[in-house]
C-alpha cells in the first residue's frame, strides 16, 4: 500500500467534525426554513405554528404534513409588491455585473501586462479594500454623496453644475455602491485567467495583421472566458441578494428582494412570508450557483 | 512596437484610475475623521474630537468588545474546522458524502447573506436557545470555516506531496507525518486564513443582525443604526481605527503569505 493511500484514511476522519458542523448549521437550518415556508402566520412569540411533536408520534407527523399550505407562496406570486423586488433583484444585478465587467476588464488586464514584480504589488492593492470593512466603504460613499458632500462641492467648484445635483438615494448611488463593493471579485477572477494567457497568442494575432480591437476580439476575449464566467457569478449570485448597499444608497421607492425579505422578517414579523420568500430567493439563484460548483470543481481538477 | 506602447499606456490609465476609485474614498473618510468640526463636510482643522467622543460612547465601546470577542472565538474555531475540512478534501480522496461536504462548504462563500442569517435565526428559535454571543460565534463560524478551507486547501494542493509520504516510508504514523511535516508547511496559510476569518467576522452586519439577541449587539450592527439616522462624524474616527485594526491584520497576514510563498510556489490567493 503506498503512502498516498495510509494517508487517506486518516484525512478523512479528519472531515468528521467539519462535516457535522456543517450539516447541523448550514443544512438542517434550510430545512427550517422550508417547513416555516409551509406554515401559518399567527400572532405569538415565535410568530409562527411550531414544529410538529415527535413524542406524539405518526399522527402528529401526519398532521404536520396536512397542515402544510403553500399560501405563503401564493401571496408571493399574487402580490405585486414581491414580483417587482424580484424582478427589480435581477434587473440591478444584471446591470451591476455588467458595470463591474466593463470597469474590472481593464484593470485586470492592465494588471496582467504589468512587469512580474508589479503584478503582485497590484493583487495586494486591489484585494486590501476587500479586506475593510464593507460597510465603512458605503459609509465612505455616503460622506462624499451627500447633498453637501464632497462630490458636490467640487462640481460646484468647477462650475460643471449650478446647484447641488441629489446622488444620495438615487439608483446611481446605489450602482456606485454595489460597483465599488464588488469590484475585487470581479478582477481578481479576471486577472487569474488573463495572466496565465500566453501573450504569443496575441502577439501572433497582431503579426498576422489583426488590428488591436480584433486581437482582443477574437483571441484575448474568448480565451478569458472562464476568468469572466467566475467574476460574473461571484457578482450576481450575491448582488441579487444585496440588502445593505440598496437599503443604504438607494430611494425607498422601489425595494429589492433582500429589503423585502428584512422587512417582512423584522418589520412585518410575518416569518413564514420571509421565509417562503428566502426559498424562492434560493430557487432562482440555485441554477447559478450549481453551474458555479461545477467550475469550481472542474478549475480544481485542472490544478 | 508602437502599438503595444499605445496599449501600455491605456493599460496604465486604466490600472490608476481603478485603484484611485478603490482608495479614494476610504482616503477622505480617514482625513475626516481627524476634522474639527461638526460639519461632516467642512473643514474645521484637524482634532482628535472624534475620537473622544467614540471612547466616551459606552453603547459603541460594549459593541466594539462584543465584536472583537465574537471575531476571535469564531475564528479560531473556524480555523480549527476549516483545516480540518481542507485535509479531508485535498488528502481524503474519496470518502461517501464527498460531493455533498465540498457542495456545504462552496455553497455559504457565494449564498446571500439574508438566506443564511435567516435560517440560523430559524434554527435556534426552534432550538429555543438564548440569542446573543454564542448563536453570532456559532453562525459567523459556519460562514468563516469555509473561506478557511478554501485558503487551507489551495496551499494544500500546491504543496510537494513527495516530502510527506518520504516520512511515512521512513516509518512515520500519519497523523504524525501530518503534525511534523505537512503542518508547518501550511503553517501560513493556516494564519492567513484566521485573518481572514477574523476580519469577515469584524466585517459582518447582516448574518449578526438576525443571529443576535436585544442588548448584545456588535460593532457593525450599532455602526448601522447610526448610519441610517443620518451621518455623524464620530462615525468617520470608529471607521478610521477599524481600518487602522483590519490594516495591522493584513501586515501580519501578508507576512505570513510571504513565508509561505518564500517556501513554496504561489501563496493563497486571498
Amino acid at each position: 500500500m503506498s503512502a498516498r493511500r495510509i494517508f487517506a484514511r486518516p484525512a478523512r476522519f479528519a472531515a468528521i467534525a467539519p462535516y457535522v458542523w456543517m450539516v447541523l448549521f448550514f443544512l438542517v437550518p434550510f430545512g427550517f426554513v422550508l417547513k416555516i415556508s409551509l406554515s401559518q402566520t399567527v400572532i405569538a412569540q415565535p410568530p409562527y405554528e411550531p414544529l410538529f411533536d415527535l413524542t406524539a408520534g405518526w399522527t402528529a407527523i401526519q398532521a404536520a404534513f396536512a397542515a402544510l399550505s403553500i399560501d405563503n407562496f401564493r401571496l408571493l406570486a399574487s402580490d405585486d409588491l414581491y414580483v417587482f423586488a424580484y424582478l427589480r433583484s435581477l434587473t440591478v444585478a444584471l446591470t451591476a455585473t455588467g458595470l463591474l465587467l466593463l470597469i474590472g476588464y481593464p484593470i485586470a488586464y492592465g494588471m496582467a501586462r504589468l512587469p512580474k514584480r508589479w503584478q503582485a504589488v497590484a493583487m495586494v492593492l486591489v484585494i486590501v479594500p476587500f479586506w475593510t470593512s464593507f460597510l465603512i466603504r458605503i459609509y465612505a460613499w455616503i460622506n462624499i454623496l451627500q447633498h453637501d458632500g464632497l462630490l458636490n462641492q467640487i462640481l460646484l467648484a468647477l462650475r460643471l453644475v449650478s446647484q447641488p445635483v441629489v446622488w444620495l438615494s438615487t439608483d446611481t448611488a446605489m450602482y456606485i455602491g454595489i460597483v465599488y463593493s464588488y469590484l475585487p471579485f470581479m478582477i481578481l477572477p479576471l486577472y487569474a485567467t488573463l495572466a496565465r494567457m500566453e501573450p504569443a497568442l496575441e502577439e501572433a494575432a497582431s503579426d498576422l495583421g489583426a488590428p488591436p480591437w480584433q486581437v482582443f476580439w477574437l483571441v484575448t476575449f474568448p480565451l478569458s472566458l472562464p476568468g469572466v464566467g467566475a467574476g460574473v457569478l461571484l457578482c450576481f449570485i450575491p448582488i441579487v441578494g444585496e440588502f445593505v448597499i440598496p437599503d443604504l444608497l438607494a430611494g425607498s421607492n422601489s425595494l429589492m428582494i433582500g429589503q423585502t425579505l428584512w422587512l417582512e422578517f423584522f418589520t412585518n414579523k410575518d416569518w413564514p412570508v420571509a421565509s417562503a420568500a428566502a426559498i424562492l430567493l434560493l430557487v432562482v439563484l440555485l441554477l447559478p450557483l450549481l453551474f458555479y460548483e461545477r467550475l469550481q470543481r472542474r478549475q480544481l481538477e485542472e490544478r | 512596437m508602437r502599438k503595444v506602447s499605445r496599449l501600455s499606456r491605456f493599460n496604465i490609465a486604466s490600472l490608476a484610475l481603478g485603484l484611485a476609485f478603490l482608495y479614494l474614498p476610504i482616503l477622505i473618510l480617514v482625513i475626516y475623521s481627524f476634522n474639527a468640526s461638526r460639519l461632516v463636510t467642512v473643514w474645521g482643522g484637524w482634532s482628535l474630537r472624534w475620537y473622544h467622543e467614540f471612547f466616551a460612547d459606552r453603547a459603541m465601546i460594549e459593541a466594539s468588545w462584543m465584536s472583537l470577542r465574537v471575531a476571535v472565538s469564531s475564528a479560531t474555531i473556524a480555523t480549527l474546522l476549516g483545516t480540518l475540512a481542507a485535509v479531508a478534501l485535498a488528502r481524503g480522496e474519496r470518502f461517501r458524502g464527498r460531493t455533498l461536504f465540498s457542495g456545504m462548504l462552496y455553497a455559504p462563500l457565494v449564498m446571500p447573506e439574508v438566506i443564511t442569517g435567516l435560517s440560523l435565526l430559524l434554527l435556534f428559535v426552534a432550538l429555543n436557545a438564548e440569542r446573543g454571543f454564542w448563536t453570532v460565534t456559532i453562525a459567523h463560524t459556519t460562514l468563516t470555516m469555509c473561506f478557511v478551507a478554501v485558503v487551507v486547501q489551495s496551499r494544500l494542493g500546491s504543496l510537494d506531496r513527495s516530502l510527506e509520504e518520504a516520512a511515512m516510508d521512513l516509518g512515520c504514523a500519519p497523523v504524525r507525518a501530518f503534525l511534523l511535516v505537512t503542518l508547518p508547511l501550511i503553517a501560513p496559510a493556516i494564519v492567513a486564513g484566521w485573518m481572514l476569518a477574523f476580519t469577515l467576522s469584524l466585517d459582518d452586519l447582516v448574518i449578526a443582525s438576525f443571529t443576535t439577541g436585544p442588548g448584545s449587539a456588535t460593532l457593525p450592527i450599532r455602526i448601522y443604526s447610526e448610519v441610517r439616522l443620518g451621518v455623524k462624524p464620530e462615525i468617520n474616527a470608529i471607521c478610521t481605527l477599524v481600518i487602522a485594526l483590519i490594516a495591522v491584520v493584513i501586515v501580519i497576514a501578508s507576512l505570513a503569505s510571504k513565508l509561505s510563498s518564500s517556501q513554496g510556489e504561489s501563496a493563497a490567493p486571498l
